[in-house]
């Protein structure tokens, strides 16, 4: 067993005993938030791939985010049971259509959760590309501020748009069926199984990251990031790993929109607001860039507080103090590897830290 | 075109701090936010010239204190550091701004006449404020201008932007233009907030949208070049307003933010830039 599958397992154990905690001193209340602060967790870790490894920063990431939330949000809740068309006739007979009953018992025709996360995941996977493209081949400020285009530019069409319910946002969104009887939703009932189910996904998340980091392209990526032209000369194809870490990182957001969308019953605008992508950027920066496990850990600690409210009316304000002080004074992140090397040279004030004593 | 000019300020303030620097200053929205907010906080107690010369000294001091705070001791900083601190700075004086005045709108009377008084110019009738932002607006980039090439400290501030070794060899203190831009940039940003705030209204987080227009503005007409800035920033203006009869009100903004994108694809160094120049350029 090498040392990722070690802290792999630890971090297992680690969430096993936060939900034994709970149970036995009768805070499971927490669980909910725990579970939110998981699928956040998955934009965080794709984030990271993306800012930390491929050396790319996007501002835009609340946008894909929102994509895959309202594109399943919307496709679950649409009612197709006055369009008698045969394409809905044809998806009607495949099964791919589930009929349902709405809060005030009338009947619902609407698309499968399944059908409709798979197609908020293309969806993402083809903006991502299609912008990808383009946007990748940009740098720096200018990247910064593409980015946070796409980013506004979603914004406003969520908002703007009527059958995404403006500024409202779409409620009444269904729980997502999963085999073995299991279903994703912010019941009460299924608190701890829910619980499980997101952190398992992010260990899934984090496994096949991990992977990719010490596979041949995470390699590429590294070079990629160290010095683009070099690596170019190499012979990797740069723009290609920086595109498809890209659409990657895109569709960790999107799943994790469209879990969280399941789990809480709906989404709204904000989601895709720019303070939310601010978020991510922060707390990946936070985290230590090109350090999953850095970026994860505050990310853990970071959204759960926000999300029970620590913060007050402070909260963005928080998430921007974070930012300037980290990037004044510690541009790496807090979690760092050398962490401890790092202190050892503050407090024996050798700000070169080669010849410490 | 009211629009039009206050995008054209916003950008050209965004020159100021880039062509000092390099640094692209993303809470230069924040400073037109605080110009007219303070400029309608002050305009209860004294008359409103006063009223909107303090604010925009306030913005000044503020625009000194992030650069002196924020910038000034960092050494050599990446551009991704610098994008996140500005980002950062710009939601701090949102944040700060939300808990002095909240969530209300606000905006100063009309300097002359009212919302509903118009002037008749051969034909065509227009709000008096209209005319008062397209002239202050003017005023204060021919003032910049005249600055910048007449004057001693115009000059040295240039130096610092072509070659910052170079200026230091000759004597100036290039920490001190750096601020110094900052301060400018304040200062024209605000005095765009409070000319323009009767007609636009302003709110805590007015900055941010105007923040991304101004940079359209900027990279429009090729970053770094002001007068460039004042023509991309009617040509956004017109280009928005028409945006309105094609298609809703709600995507007006998406449509600044598309031309924003078409124009980095296809050509980074802006329209009336040169891409030769933009090759030389740091982003």
């Amino acid at each position: 067993m090498g040392r990722r599958n070690f802290a792999i397992a630890e971090f297992a154990a680690l969430i096993v005993a936060i939900q034994l905690g709970t149970s036995l001193t009768g805070t499971g209340y927490y669980l909910t938030q725990l579970t939110m602060t998981a699928y956040y967790s998955l934009v965080i870790v794709g984030l990271c791939m993306l800012i930390g490894y491929a050396g790319q920063i996007s501002l835009g990431h609340a946008g894909f985010f929102a994509i895959g939330g309202y594109m399943t949000a919307f496709l679950t809740t649409c009612d197709l049971k006055s369009d008698h068309g045969a394409f809905v006739s044809l998806l009607e007979r495949s099964g791919a259509l589930v009929s349902r009953h709405d809060v005030y018992g009338g009947s619902l025709l609407t698309v499968h959760p399944w059908l409709a996360c798979a197609a908020a995941i293309l969806l993402t996977v083809v903006v991502a590309y299609l912008v990808g493209g383009p946007i990748l081949k940009l740098k720096g400020h200018y990247l910064a501020m593409a980015t946070l285009g796409i980013g506004i530019i979603v914004y406003r069409i969520v908002l703007g748009t009527e059958f995404l319910g403006a500024a409202d946002g779409i409620s009444e969104v269904p729980g997502f069926p999963l085999p073995g009887g299991l279903v994703i939703t912010g019941d009460a009932s299924s608190r701890i199984s829910n619980y499980y189910l997101a952190w398992g996904l992010l260990i899934l998340g984090m496994v096949l990251l991990l992977n990719l980091i010490r596979s041949r392209v995470g390699r590429a990526l590294v070079a990629v990031h160290g010095a683009e032209d070099a690596a170019e000369a190499m012979g990797i194809p740069t723009a290609r790993y920086k595109l498809h870490t890209f659409a990657l990182s895109a569709v960790f957001a999107a799943l994790a929109g469209v879990l969280l969308t399941h789990y809480n019953g709906g989404i709204g605008p904000s989601e895709a607001g720019v303070m939310k992508s601010v978020r991510y950027v922060a707390i990946v920066a936070i985290g230590g860039m090109a350090n999953l496990w850095g970026a994860l850990a505050m990310s853990l600690v970071l959204n759960f507080l926000s999300l029970r409210g620590y913060f007050g009316t402070y909260d963005d304000a928080v998430f921007g103090v974070i930012l300037i002080l980290i990037m004044l004074f510690a541009p790496d992140g807090l979690l760092r590897r050398h962490l401890l090397a790092d202190l050892k040279r503050i407090v024996s004030r050798n700000p070169d830290g080669e010849e410490a004593p | 075109m009211t629009y039009g000019t206050i995008y054209a300020i916003v950008a050209i303030g965004f020159n100021i701090i880039y062509n000092a620097t390099g640094i692209i200053n993303f809470a230069q929205g924040e400073f037109v936010m605080l110009g007219g907010m303070t400029a309608v906080t002050l305009n209860q107690f004294v008359p409103m010239p006063l009223a909107i010369l303090l604010a925009v000294v306030l913005t000044m001091i503020v625009g000194a204190v992030i650069e002196i705070v924020f910038i000034r001791w960092l050494y050599k900083p990446s551009v991704l550091r610098m994008v996140i601190i500005t980002i950062g700075i710009s939601i701090l004086i949102r944040e700060i701004a939300l808990h002095i005045w909240g969530e209300s709108v606000r905006a100063l009377p009309y300097f002359t006449g009212s919302s509903v008084s118009s002037i008749n110019l051969g034909g065509v009738f227009i709000s008096s404020q209209v005319l008062w932002v397209v002239g202050i607006g003017g005023l204060a980039v021919a003032a910049l201008t005249a600055f910048f090439s007449l004057t001693m400290l115009g000059r040295q501030m240039r130096a610092c932007a072509a070659n910052r070794d170079a200026a230091r060899l000759c004597g100036i203190d290039a920490k001190n233009m750096v601020t110094l831009s900052f301060v400018l940039s304040a200062a024209i940003g605000a005095i765009g907030g409070a000319v323009v705030c009767p007609i636009t209204y302003v709110q805590y987080d007015s900055g941010t949208p105007l923040a991304i227009k101004g940079f359209t503005v900027a990279i429009l007409g090729g970053l770094g070049n002001s007068t460039a800035a004042v023509g991309a920033g009617m040509i956004l203006g017109i280009l928005e307003s028409f945006s309105i009869w094609v298609l809703p009100t709600a995507y007006k903004e998406a449509i600044s933010i598309a031309i924003l994108l078409a124009i980095l694809f296809v050509r980074p160094s802006g329209i009336f830039g040169s891409a030769e120049a933009a090759r030389l350029k740091e982003f």
